[in-house]
């Protein structure tokens, strides 16, 4: 399961508890409650309210702790020490990438920058999905690491606009399996 | 505490203000539905059913991104000064400035765009504007950024008024937040929480506003002298400080209707309290630091705006679930709720930013930025509860108050139809956008591959529904702002006894200055 696939199944999970919530009361709202009941509910709702908070507490910290702990941005200061280090300039409206072959099983530094407006570089999975990306700003070089599993032909897509011809803006790189691979 | 009377006698609007609410109101849903259009153009465009050249569509995608953020915005500070100026008093050349202002603005925006092609989108990034690349001209640029700097002197204008006028009942804009009940204390029942939204409205979109100038005359300078070069992240950081305050300053504008009126259709107080002080208190000082999520994937940033950007996006969801959200599903819960157009759209629009807001955390969420920042997963989240959101919230007020004109809650069979076109519309042409991002399809793309055109196709038809529905509300609120009040009806004592304790606010009877619940 590609993280998209885990990501919109969370999505759909909480809006779906979202919803339910809204049904329940929207159901609930055309029958009135007497006084009794009225403190009931009340009642009723601020010890709901408390535990929502308990939980929706527990998972932030817990999701925090869980996404930040190894921290998904390499540092950008000083060498990386990866075995391949692709070089990628942007530019409107083309990519310049030094060498456009890498071997799976090993990671790969991209050092990506722009040569005038900023642009979006983005790497797709031959299936189509998009496995990593960065900015390519001016001025900048931003480093990403990534390794590759499977080879084939990953298409490099700008993901910024950058102006009239940000649709075409792409090239492909060749991932080969590593000797033993 | 927000009254419980259905059309109280001070929010009724005297001449000038009439004017001047119908005027911010009627330009509002025209611009809506036209924007709409142009969005509903480049759906069909990606979905192949249109044919629109890409110089269009990129101008087409800026004109809609500018002027969304910017109706939404006019709509919103209707909304605001509709409420706020029963509490403070507010200035009603402020008020009509921001609106010649929005409009001069909207107009520099428009000729630069379809006079001289200006396609650098809503976010004017550094330094795409000085690099049209023969679509449009680094001239063009500035007249744009000339529209948004009088946008932007408006809004300023209208929030140095309600800060003056808050500052004079409250003495500051500390105490018109509530800080002083955060810790302790017994908290006045009577205090606002129109006046508490404002107030951090005021604070936070200031701040926007003055780092959008700054940017903007920044980038102004670069257009004109080319030699002075800015430094592109730190442009970057200004325009989306800018741009995410000014688009977060709606929700917070907006959901002061939902406030006001909710208790009135439930027939239920819906008090001031120590919880709702601090979602408001949390929430001003998340909306003016969370701005680095947008950066996520600008490596090159300090490593810690990028943790505060996660941290503070996940913990922005607690005030809206916690206390907005819950709140009004507690007011509205066993209530005996009529359910009219006001009353439908106020809970929508809770919905709506409560359950858009789930895509939108997790998109704040770097390791999940990493796969679907800039693909279509983002335009989903914002449209739900921008769409589904705020825009529902404006439309609530807009409603109500049509219905103060009859006397009566608009709830006519043309308007029950809407409502579930406009629901069902909204929701297939987000979950078009989500989708597309489960698919990695990128955004502001003019050119789809065919793989991807099937969830261009789905949001086309939810945008068709949605357009058609807009239409009618605009049609709607139009007619109803501007038909003479109907005979008032007799107004109910008020010693006379209420039809229970939890009494259902009945549209046929309820008139100006009738309090349909105790309270």
């Amino acid at each position: 399961m590609d993280i998209q696939d885990v990501v919109w199944t969370i999505a759909l999970v909480g809006m779906g508890l979202v919803a339910l919530g809204f049904v329940h009361v929207i159901v609930q709202a055309g029958k009135p409650a007497d006084e009794a009941a009225t403190r009931k509910s009340a009642h009723s709702a601020h010890v709901l309210q408390a535990w929502l908070f308990v939980v929706l507490f527990v998972g932030f910290v817990a999701g925090s702790w869980a996404t930040l702990r190894h921290f998904p941005i390499p540092p950008q200061q000083g060498t990386l020490g990866a075995q391949q280090v692709v070089d990628v300039v942007g530019r409107q409206w083309s990519w310049q990438m030094k060498p456009d072959t890498v071997r799976t099983g090993s990671v790969v530094e991209f050092r990506v920058t722009s040569d005038d407006v900023n642009h979006g570089f983005a790497l797709y999975a031959p299936d189509g999905r998009i496995v990593a990306q960065t900015q390519a700003m001016p001025g900048y070089t931003n480093k990403l690491l990534h390794t590759f599993e499977r080879p084939g032909t990953y298409t490099v897509q700008c993901l910024e606009y950058c102006g009239l011809g940000h649709a075409p803006m792409k090239t492909t790189l060749k991932v080969v399996a590593a000797k033993g691979d | 505490m927000a009254s419980l009377t259905m059309y109280p006698d001070d929010e009724r609007l005297a001449s000038r203000d009439r004017v001047a609410f119908n005027l911010y109101i009627i330009t509002a849903v025209a611009l809506f539905v036209l924007m709409m259009l142009v969005g509903l153009t480049m759906r069909m465009s990606q979905a192949k059913w249109l044919d629109v050249p890409p110089n269009l569509f990129y101008e087409l995608l800026s004109m809609h991104g500018a002027g969304m953020v910017g109706t939404i915005s006019l709509a919103t500070t209707a909304v605001m000064w509709f409420f706020l100026r029963k509490y403070v008093r507010l200035h009603l050349w402020a008020f009509v400035a921001n609106y010649v202002l929005f409009l001069l603005g909207a107009l520099c925006i428009i000729v630069s765009i379809f006079a001289y092609g200006y396609g650098a989108l809503w976010t004017f990034l550094y330094p795409l504007p000085v690099h049209g690349v023969g679509m449009w001209t680094a001239d063009s640029s500035a007249l744009f950024m000339l529209g948004y700097l009088l946008i932007g002197v408006g809004s300023l204008l209208f929030y140095l008024d309600a800060a003056a006028a808050i500052i004079k009942v409250h003495g500051n804009l500390g105490r018109a937040l509530g800080l002083q009940w955060l810790f302790g204390g017994k908290i006045d029942p009577d205090h606002p929480k129109a006046v508490v939204a404002s107030t951090m409205v005021i604070i936070t979109n200031s701040l926007g506003i003055l780092a959008g100038a700054v940017v903007l005359v920044m980038s102004l300078v670069n257009i004109f002298y080319p030699q002075v070069v800015l430094n592109a992240l730190v442009a970057k950081n200004l325009i989306y400080w800018f741009g995410h305050m000014y688009i977060n300053a709606t929700i917070y504008m907006g959901v002061i209707a939902i406030y006001e009126l909710l208790p009135r259709y439930t027939g239920k107080p819906y008090p001031i309290s120590r919880p709702f002080l601090w979602s408001w208190a949390v929430s001003t000082v998340f909306v003016v630091i969370v701005f680095p999520h947008h950066l996520l994937m600008d490596f090159a940033q300090p490593r810690w705006l990028a943790i505060m950007g996660q941290v503070v996006s996940w913990g922005a969801g607690f005030p809206v679930f916690l206390v907005t959200a819950y709140g009004a599903l507690t007011n509205i819960y066993r209530s005996n709720i009529r359910w009219t157009m006001p009353s439908r759209l106020m809970i929508l629009s809770v919905f709506g930013w409560a359950a858009g807001i789930v895509p939108a955390i997790l998109d704040g969420t770097i390791r999940i930025n990493s796969v679907m920042h800039n693909t279509q997963w983002v335009p989903g989240h914002f449209h739900f509860y921008i769409l589904l959101g705020v825009l529902a919230m404006a439309l609530s007020l807009m409603f109500h108050e049509i219905g103060s004109r009859a006397h009566a809650a608009p709830n006519s069979a043309a308007d029950r139809m809407g409502f579930p076109v406009y629901l069902i519309g909204g929701l297939i042409f987000v979950f078009g956008f989500l989708d597309g991002g489960r698919m990695s399809v990128p955004r502001r793309m003019a050119q789809h591959l065919d793989a991807w055109t099937y969830t261009d196709k789905i949001g086309s038809v939810g945008a068709i529904l949605v357009v058609l529905a807009m239409l009618y509300f605009a049609i709607r609120i139009t007619v109803g702002l501007l038909k003479p009040p109907s005979p008032s009806p007799v107004p109910v004592p008020e010693s006379m006894p209420q039809p229970g304790p939890m009494p259902s606010p009945s549209p046929g009877v309820v008139g100006v200055g009738t309090t349909n619940a105790a309270g």
